[in-house]
């Protein structure tokens, strides 16, 4: 069965329509790609699903283990096993990486965790990701750098082992070395759960220590193009010149 | 134009005239001679302090109220009496405490026992066997921590507290400060001998249902050169008195090279008027650290003053404010630099919603001898939604130019961003909001023991969910 379905989903912004009627499945399992040129609406695409309030779907549906989720908050909907890693994640003064992790795992999964059992699960993730340990007990993004961000963002992925992990340019403005620590993390992610991928790229390093089963192209909000993992290396030659203006 | 300057002036005088003079005004005010008298007798008081409760109550008639801050014109004062009359404490009924005190000591999970007495009605609740262990612990050290009306009857401390009992918050300094010298009941007196330094945190919570602790408390605590004290006052637990008044006063001395670090939660019932005076004063080399969370309260009027008398002397302040509807409360800090090469540091948090008011004053007054003196203030406002205001108000008063001051201000607002950043990784949208809170009181937080600071994280959970207040 598909995990998620969007179902000709159309949204915006206030009165700006940047999706219009989008169709998409990912099964349990699967690796999607979806690739298109900026402004073509694939953060947009993600956020929607999460269920950013800022984003308002005008028409469609998403569907979620064969529930529409499309009036459900993003807390609902993480609950469900959907996360996001955020193309620009928050900083949050005052919190400590650790101790937010440690409540979303608890909100989550409804059960209070040990401390020491926690502990040594954060550590190993966190060596999976060459995270220095004592990013742990730093305030939440707070002066971290570009990579660090990514890499903490991943750490949750990890931690949080999601149903269906949506990334977000998670490769964006990172160098070789810091693209590669990530996709391990990928991978290990891919190892430990069952879950499915929608990676959002327009840059394909990322994909090469992986797996592609589908590509979608998107441009100006709708999907142009679908194929498999050979429709990422026709975009890496030709670009998106065939699919845009159309 | 400037006639009618003059003529405001002279009807104040004639107003002040006639406030001293006459019987009837005092009776306005709920607190005679006769009264204080009474309350004199009650306590057996030495001599000295009868006398001074009376001349302080002298000071109250013609002293002014304050009339630069948040109103204070619902606070009845011709009501204080019923309160501080002695014998006439402890007469209200658990019926009548209102629920919403109710749902909050039951949602801190404070023991029935302790709520009654919390909420000024019922037994004492007994704290006597922790307390012991704490007192023997203390004794052993040296350490001298009872209450002042006992320590001004013990011949080895009497003296002391005649040398230091408002010296350095004398009656004269407002309204309530004369109130409290004239109506002053409980409070605590700690005395750390040369040297010791007390490893355990001395908590004025132990003392909360002392006879009369609670509203008009006085805390003296000396602590001599080299010494170390942490003392803790207050609790979480919303503290309701019908009367609405709490004027207590606090009066820090540290010694040479001593420590001394005094760390509050206020969290009084939201009819209260904290009209509250706090005071230190540091020798040379000593060290003043305050830590300060306030919730409660209807209008608060706050601003614990250092005084830094010794060279080298320093000075920290960490506060939080936290203004619910219906609140204002204005809080801050004052620091004076009195010697050279003095330092103080201001950190402060403010958070405002649903229409609460909440102001940050702070006042560094650095003296003309205080060369090479440094000062830092932060202070930054966090505001919960368009109702609700912030304000900001720093005074500086510089008299030499070898001095270092900085001062920094922010306000913001909780992002959007931010909370669906929590929400999409499962937690709805009132802890995301109350995580994003908790995160930035966390200067406070952070200088607080374990348990307080859990405490405090509580206290911002339950605001954020609006179920109290």
């Amino acid at each position: 069965m598909a995990l998620l379905k969007i179902d000709n989903l159309s949204a915006g912004i206030e009165e700006k329509e940047l999706l219009h009627g989008v169709t998409l499945t990912v099964s349990t399992g699967e690796t999607h790609v979806l690739m298109g040129p900026n402004g073509a609406g694939k953060s947009t695409l993600g956020y929607t699903i999460m269920g950013s309030p800022e984003y308002t779907v005008t028409g469609g549906k998403i569907l979620f283990d064969g529930e529409d989720i499309t009036e459900e908050s993003a807390d609902q909907r993480a609950k469900r096993g959907i996360f996001l890693s955020f193309q620009n994640p928050i900083e949050i003064p005052g919190i400590s990486l650790s101790d937010f992790l440690r409540n979303a795992l608890e909100e989550q999964t409804g059960t209070r965790m040990k401390l020491w059992d926690y502990k040594k699960q954060l550590k190993a993730a966190m060596e999976v990701l060459q995270m220095d340990s004592a990013y742990a007990d730093r305030d939440l993004n707070v002066g971290f750098s570009g990579g660090e961000k990514k890499k903490a963002e991943i750490l949750q992925l990890l931690m949080l082992k999601p149903k269906l992990a949506i990334l977000d340019e998670t490769d964006s403005g990172l160098d070789v070395d810091a693209v590669k620590t990530v996709s391990a993390g990928i991978a290990e992610y891919r190892k430990n759960c069952d879950g499915a991928l929608l990676i959002i790229t327009h840059n394909t390093k990322i994909l090469e220590s992986l797996h592609v089963d589908h590509t979608h192209v998107i441009a100006d909000g709708k999907i142009v193009a679908e194929g498999g993992a050979e429709l990422v290396d026709a975009i890496n030659e030709n670009g998106y010149e065939n699919y845009v203006g159309k | 134009m400037k006639q009618k300057t003059q003529v405001d002036d002279i009807d104040r005088e004639r107003y002040d005239f006639r406030f001293d003079e006459d019987p009837e005004a005092m009776l306005a005010s709920g607190i005679t001679p006769e009264i204080i008298e009474e309350i004199s007798e009650e306590k057996g008081d030495p001599e000295w302090m009868r006398k001074f409760r009376l001349h302080a109550l002298e000071i109250f008639a013609r002293t002014e109220m304050p009339n630069w801050g948040p109103s204070i014109a619902g606070l009845d004062m011709s009501n204080i009496v019923t309160y501080i009359r002695p014998k006439s404490r402890m007469n209200t009924d658990w019926n009548d405490v209102p629920t919403e005190i109710k749902e909050t000591f039951e949602r801190l999970g404070i023991p029935q026992a302790e709520r009654e007495s919390l909420a000024g009605v019922g037994a004492q609740y007994d704290s006597e066997l922790v307390y012991h262990n704490v007192r023997r612990e203390v004794a052993e050290s040296g350490v001298v921590y009872t209450d002042l009306e006992s320590a001004m009857h013990d011949p080895r401390y009497a003296e002391m507290i005649r040398t230091h009992f408002m010296k350095i918050v004398p009656p004269t300094d407002h309204k309530f400060a004369a109130l409290h010298g004239a109506v002053w009941s409980g409070g605590s007196f700690v005395y750390v001998p040369a040297g010791v330094h007390l490893e355990i945190p001395l908590q004025s919570y132990f003392r909360l249902n002392a006879k009369g602790a609670g509203q008009f408390e006085h805390t003296l605590i000396i602590v001599e050169d080299d010494a170390y004290l942490h003392f803790i006052e207050g609790c979480s637990a919303p503290k309701y008195y019908e009367a609405g008044l709490h004027a207590g006063c606090v009066e820090l001395y540290v010694g040479k090279r001593a420590t001394l670090r005094y760390s509050t939660i206020e969290n009084w019932s939201k009819n209260m008027y904290n009209l509250n005076t706090k005071r230190a004063i540091v020798e040379e080399g000593g060290r003043i650290e305050w830590v300060s969370g306030s919730f409660g309260s209807h209008v608060s009027y706050l601003y614990p003053m250092s005084i830094l008398s010794g060279k080298g002397a320093h000075a920290e302040f960490t506060g939080i404010t936290f203004a619910g509807a219906g609140q204002n409360l204005d809080t801050g800090a004052k620091i004076v630099h009195a010697a050279p090469e003095t330092t103080s540091h201001m950190d402060t948090k403010s958070i405002s919603k649903s229409g609460g008011i909440s102001t940050f004053r702070s006042a560094v007054t650095v003296q003309e001898n205080a060369i090479n003196s440094k000062s830092s203030v932060s202070c930054e406002s966090l505001m919960l939604d368009g109702l609700s205001r912030s304000d900001t108000i720093p005074v500086m008063d510089i008299r030499t130019d070898q001095a270092d001051i900085g001062h920094e201000a922010k306000i913001g607002r909780i992002s959007d961003d931010a909370v669906f950043y929590l929400m999409s990784r499962g937690l709805d949208e009132q802890r995301a909001r109350a995580m994003i809170v908790s995160g930035f009181a966390d200067n406070v937080s952070k200088e607080l023991p374990l348990e307080y600071a859990m405490e405090m994280n509580n206290l911002i959970r339950l605001e954020m969910t609006g179920t109290i207040g």
